[in-house]
């Protein structure tokens, strides 16, 4: 990380919460001679995607980008095509990308350029970490150019190559994607995917594969028919082998991936947060009709998962299904305000009550977790979700506004009041490059436990002011 | 089919030490209670010399969990001597002792799919090793602690039905129990653990794996396979490397010269197949009888051919294999790297066929070249092989050395309570800058620092003046209602909870806080981390530094809570051929001692005393 070195001592009186959110919002002082986190990088990253097109490398750029800001590693996508889109309103048919249409050549080199110059912009302007820098690059020629780019402005590049021979792979990758594309809007199907075969071809004659002997001092991964076998050179950091970890484990089989809450517990019912309650009877109820459900739903293969949690696996002992039980699962620990109401904490502890509202992605509770923290913890689940097909997740509010926020792609500050109500399946199925989700209310009521940010985060706020959004509860 | 209770118990039973039965059992019972142990209470079980009368415990709240009385002689199949964990024993009498059946078809769909004949039952076993492996010597309730408890019992008398059918018929007398080791949540049924669905944790792979490391000599293929095999057992995957060299210097005494292996060395020949065979049979027994989960087998496998009768071994028993090769190792440091070697090199270099893209490409392989320049995987199909990937990119040869010590004294330190977040004593600040002498005059290059997130460490690492990185998962064990006591207050508020933490440090988990178990899967990202790095230097805690030396001097979990990591006590690391060396360097600034030894007596029903026994001295 590009470190201030003359960035302020760290010997804090204050409490760690304070420093949290010294700066709210910003990386301003997250970064002194201190680093609260471990270094990723030392320097930003360039990921440079490569690969003819219809390989599934948007596809790639996205859910990496996704994981990586998801992780806390800002990161920011560059996709050339999307230059071109904005440069050129029009797009009238393959011919553009045909070698020898000089107009063509000069645009697609002038949007290369601004997409470059907008990553300089983002590594070196804007703190961001990681640029990924997504379009063909399949000669030998432009990837020398946007190496020496990156030698110039101390970036670190890594290249990602998706080759793929399969016909069908291509052909389904072309129907799930680019029919869709702002391109295609005027046109048939069938005259569509055609057009789009031919601009493939336009790249075929001059596509350079990255070579073991030509490529050797590059840093590279290439990833040959959508995961069957990876090919990876000089792997330098650490972000870059947690790159290569993260693709070897993601697939592009159709599944679905479930998330719910535990059915309503007895803390629940009293607005008492945390703790290891067991069900109330209505929370007992749900777990049947969740059963019912997952029955209906005729699953293949499903995976339960559970917190070590009491209250996740009365829940999944109802189902009567194998299931496993994740530590990293358990609901955020809530230190010393665990058990209470919010009631209570503001009684006990305004301050702490103000500063988790002014801040709640950062704020960790004395003793106990953050939201951040969460995140960190919970990585380990993300990256088995991605390797296997249909599961379900049975866990806890917070828990389940982080998984919800990397399949959503949610911001960190959106993160912690994404809406998870109890009794609520949300059924999240990977469609082009993102996630459909359908909410499924089971029909057995339960108490809200959703408190919104109040309008009033100030420390010194009234009882009520900071009271008002809390949902009521017996 | 029937389980047999841990060996452990039985052991227990018959030193006679730490039972735990109530008065009201009848003899010639068994009683299912308790962390979810199994207890034989019976005289024809346990000879009556040994069996001490029984001991009350139900004082405390926790234990007042569903039992199950069965009558002993329905399980008569126990009078052999019962292996260690959970072990299958065979018993004629299949139909009856309601509760100990185990029905195949109550397994879980992704274990189920395990290769038949023994393959599919021992799967259990090897999941129990999972968390098991460690506690092998048959002191503690290894197999019934891991997701292999598993077997416990599905509902008496349940035949073959299906799974699904099974366990909803079950459903209603389901019960949570908390464990009180491990304080996990544990599904009973009429009082029997019936937790055939339930698995805690994730599991690695749906059957074990053999690696089988591919290359010539000299090529570092003993290295990764030590070091592989040092770091799966770490995570708590059960893991053996077999090196076939090893069995041949076993077998032929006097080793003469590369003669012995020239391709037209008839006799030698014979001995290398020989020695490769019984290295086979060894893997075999190791995971299909003794619950291990990944074997390394580590010879040159450098013909096609000879893989090819190793794949069909592992499919023949129901293996999943990845193939590790590294043909150009070439920075191996080999002290046999004489003109002999070079010469026994060659022998092999005329048959040697590489994993090739093509020819090979259903097989699950990792090709690692130049060092780990670059990587070539095929088909990673499991958990286990990405996490294998990912491990082998992440390690290097360059040499280093990893400092780890703990933070200076703390005031908590002085008065003898664990945990909490205090600040450093005189004395410790004191250390904070005996460090900065020491790594001053180390003179190390490009030194990292990190520390934990507590006020102690990070004040110790201030004194040093260099930049640190804080790491959350550093953090201290959490010690749950413990936090902040003393050990005497233990005692005297938790003295069940203190006794049980005795009994099996490991896996004991405070209750709201956290086991030594826990510990080392926090930790798992930050020893990858210090695979990749260089020269670090690590200011962590007494049970964090515990779990971190563990890994790297391959201590097993018994040791793991016991390991000495004195407080102003700096420890070197320096990786040598495939192990560590150690330097203990005490930097002479006095401070409490706060490492409490295992007390001879672990019992619940031992005195304040006994328990007290090895409490270091404290204000």
């Amino acid at each position: 990380m590009r470190v201030p070195e003359d960035c302020a001592d760290f010997i804090s009186p204050e409490p760690a919460f304070l420093l949290e959110s010294e700066f709210p919002g910003t990386n301003v002082g997250r970064r002194g001679r201190w680093t609260r986190k471990l270094c990723m990088t030392n320097c930003p990253t360039l990921i440079v995607m490569v690969g003819l097109p219809a390989r599934g490398k948007t596809y790639i750029s996205k859910k990496l980008t996704r994981y990586l800001n998801w992780i806390g590693v800002p990161t920011k996508e560059f996709n050339v095509g999307q230059y071109r889109r904005d440069l050129v309103k029009k797009y009238k048919s393959f011919e553009f990308f045909l070698p020898d249409n000089e107009e063509g050549l000069k645009i697609r080199k002038q949007c290369a350029l601004a997409a470059l110059n907008d990553v300089r912009q983002y590594l070196s302007e804007e703190n961001g970490h990681v640029a990924v820098f997504d379009a063909t690059n399949t000669t030998r020629e432009r990837r020398e150019t946007i190496y020496k780019f990156g030698e110039e402005n101390g970036y670190k590049t890594f290249f990602v190559e998706s080759v793929c021979v399969d016909p069908e792979v291509i052909a389904a990758n072309i129907v799930q994607v680019k029919l869709g594309s702002p391109d295609y809007v005027d046109c048939s199907n069938d005259e569509a995917t055609e057009d789009f075969m031919k601009r493939i071809e336009c790249y075929k004659n001059s596509y350079e594969t990255l070579d073991e002997t030509l490529d050797k001092d590059l840093s590279y991964i290439k990833i040959m028919d959508v995961g069957r076998s990876y090919l990876v050179n000089r792997v330098m950091d650490h972000i870059q082998s947690r790159i290569v970890y993260y693709l070897m484990n993601i697939h592009v089989t159709p599944r679905s991936i479930y998330l719910c809450r535990h059915g309503e517990s007895e803390l629940n019912l009293k607005g008492r947060i945390g703790g290891d309650p067991g069900l109330s009877v209505r929370g007992k109820e749900f777990a049947k009709s969740l059963a019912q459900f997952i029955n209906e739903q005729n699953i293949k293969d499903l995976k339960v998962w559970t917190s070590q949690m009491k209250r996740t696996i009365q829940t999944a002992e109802a189902l009567g299904v194998p299931y496993e039980q994740w530590k990293v699962l358990n609901e955020i620990d809530a230190g010393v305000c665990e058990e209470m109401t919010y009631e209570e904490i503001q009684e006990n502890y305004p301050l702490e009550f103000a500063l988790r509202d002014q801040d709640k992605y950062r704020y960790r509770y004395p003793k106990g977790e953050s939201y951040e923290d969460l995140v960190q913890r919970l990585e380990p689940v993300i990256m088995e979700l991605e390797r296997q097909e249909n599961v379900l997740v049975i866990c806890h509010q917070a828990v389940m506004r982080c998984l919800l926020a990397y399949f959503l792609d949610k911001p960190a500050e959106q993160l912690p009041y994404l809406k998870c109500p109890l009794h609520t399946v949300l059924k999240l199925t990977p469609v082009a490059y993102g996630c459909k989700v359908e909410s499924i209310f089971l029909n057995v009521e339960a108490v809200n436990t959703h408190r919104d940010k109040p309008e009033n985060v100030g420390v010194d706020r009234s009882r009520e002011e900071a009271l008002r959004t809390v949902p009521n509860h017996l | 089919m029937y389980y047999s209770v841990s060996g452990f118990l039985n052991q227990r039973l018959l030193t006679g030490r730490g039972t735990l039965l109530s008065p009201t059992i009848p003899v010639g019972s068994i009683v299912i209670s308790l962390c979810g142990l199994t207890v034989l209470a019976a005289e024809s079980a346990v000879p009556s010399r040994a069996h001490q009368p029984p001991r009350v415990a139900e004082d405390c709240p926790r234990w007042k969990e569903p039992r199950i009385h069965v009558p002993l002689s329905r399980l008569r199949c126990e009078g052999r001597p019962v292996k260690t964990r959970v072990s299958r024993v065979a018993c004629p009498q299949a139909g009856g002792a309601a509760g100990w059946r185990r029905d195949g078809a109550a397994r879980p769909a992704h274990l189920a799919r395990a290769a038949g004949g023994s393959g599919g039952s021992r799967l259990w076993g090897a999941a129990a090793g999972l968390r098991g492996r460690r506690l092998r010597g048959g002191q503690l309730p290894a197999g019934r602690a891991g997701p292999g408890r598993a077997e416990g019992a599905a509902p008496p008398g349940a035949g073959r039905r299906p799974r699904m059918a099974a366990a909803a018929a079950a459903s209603p007398s389901r019960e949570l129990t908390q464990n009180p080791l491990q304080k996990t949540w544990e599904p009973y049924d009429n009082g029997l653990p019936a937790g055939h669905s339930a698995q805690r944790g994730v599991c690695m792979t749906n059957c074990p794996t053999l690696i089988v490391m591919v290359g010539l000599p000299a090529r570092g293929k003993t290295y990764i396979s030590k070091k592989l095999t040092r770091y799966l057992n770490w995570i708590g995957v059960p893991t053996k490397e077999f090196n076939v060299g090893q069995y041949r210097r076993d077998l032929v005494k006097k080793y003469k010269s590369f003669e012995f292996f020239l391709p037209d060395n008839e006799e030698g020949l014979k001995i290398r197949k020989q020695c490769a065979l019984a290295a086979l049979n060894d893997v075999r027994q190791y995971l299909s009888e003794e619950n291990g989960h990944v074997a390394v087998f580590d010879a040159t496998n450098t013909t096609r051919e000879r893989r090819e009768t190793i794949y069909k071994f592992g499919e023949e028993n129901g293996y999943k294999q990845v193939k590790l090769g590294s043909p150009d190792y070439v920075d191996c440091s080999n002290d046999e790297a004489t003109e002999d070697f070079m010469k026994r090199i060659e022998c092999y270099k005329n048959s040697y066929e590489t994993l090739d893209e093509t020819l090979d490409k259903d097989l699950s392989y990792i090709k690692i070249m130049d060092v780990g320049r670059s990587y070539l995987v095929n088909r990673v199909m499991d958990h286990i092989q990405s996490r294998i990937v990912y491990y082998l990119m992440n390690i290097h040869v360059t040499p280093r050395s990893i400092y780890l010590c703990r933070h200076g004294e703390s005031e908590l330190n002085l008065k003898g309570r664990i945990g909490g977040d205090p600040g450093l004593s005189v004395r410790g600040k004191e250390f904070a800058k005996s460090l900065a002498q020491f790594i001053n005059e180390q003179n190390i290059k490009d030194l990292k620092v990190w520390t934990s997130q507590m006020k102690r460490t990070i004040q110790t690492a201030e004194a040093l003046g260099v930049p640190y990185e804080q790491w959350k998962v550093l953090n201290e064990i959490d010690a749950g209602v413990c936090e902040e006591m003393t050990y005497e207050e233990i005692q005297e508020n938790y003295p069940l909870e203190f006794a049980l933490r005795d009994q099996d440090k490991y896996r004991y988990r405070y209750p709201k806080g956290e086991s030594y178990e826990d510990l080392v899967q926090r930790l798992e990202p930050v020893i990858m981390e210090l695979e990749r790095q260089e020269n670090v230097l690590v200011i962590c805690h007494q049970a964090v530094m515990r779990c971190l030396l563990a890994y790297f001097l391959d201590k097993p979990a018994e040791q793991l809570p016991y390991l000495k990591c004195p407080l102003h006590t700096v420890l070197k690391l320096t990786p040598v051929a495939y192990g560590c060396k150690v330097e203990s360097i005490f930097l002479n600034v006095e401070a409490v001692n706060t490492h409490r030894d295992k007390p001879e007596n672990v019992g619940v029903d031992r005195s304040r005393e006994e328990a007290l026994r090895t409490v270091p001295n404290h204000l």
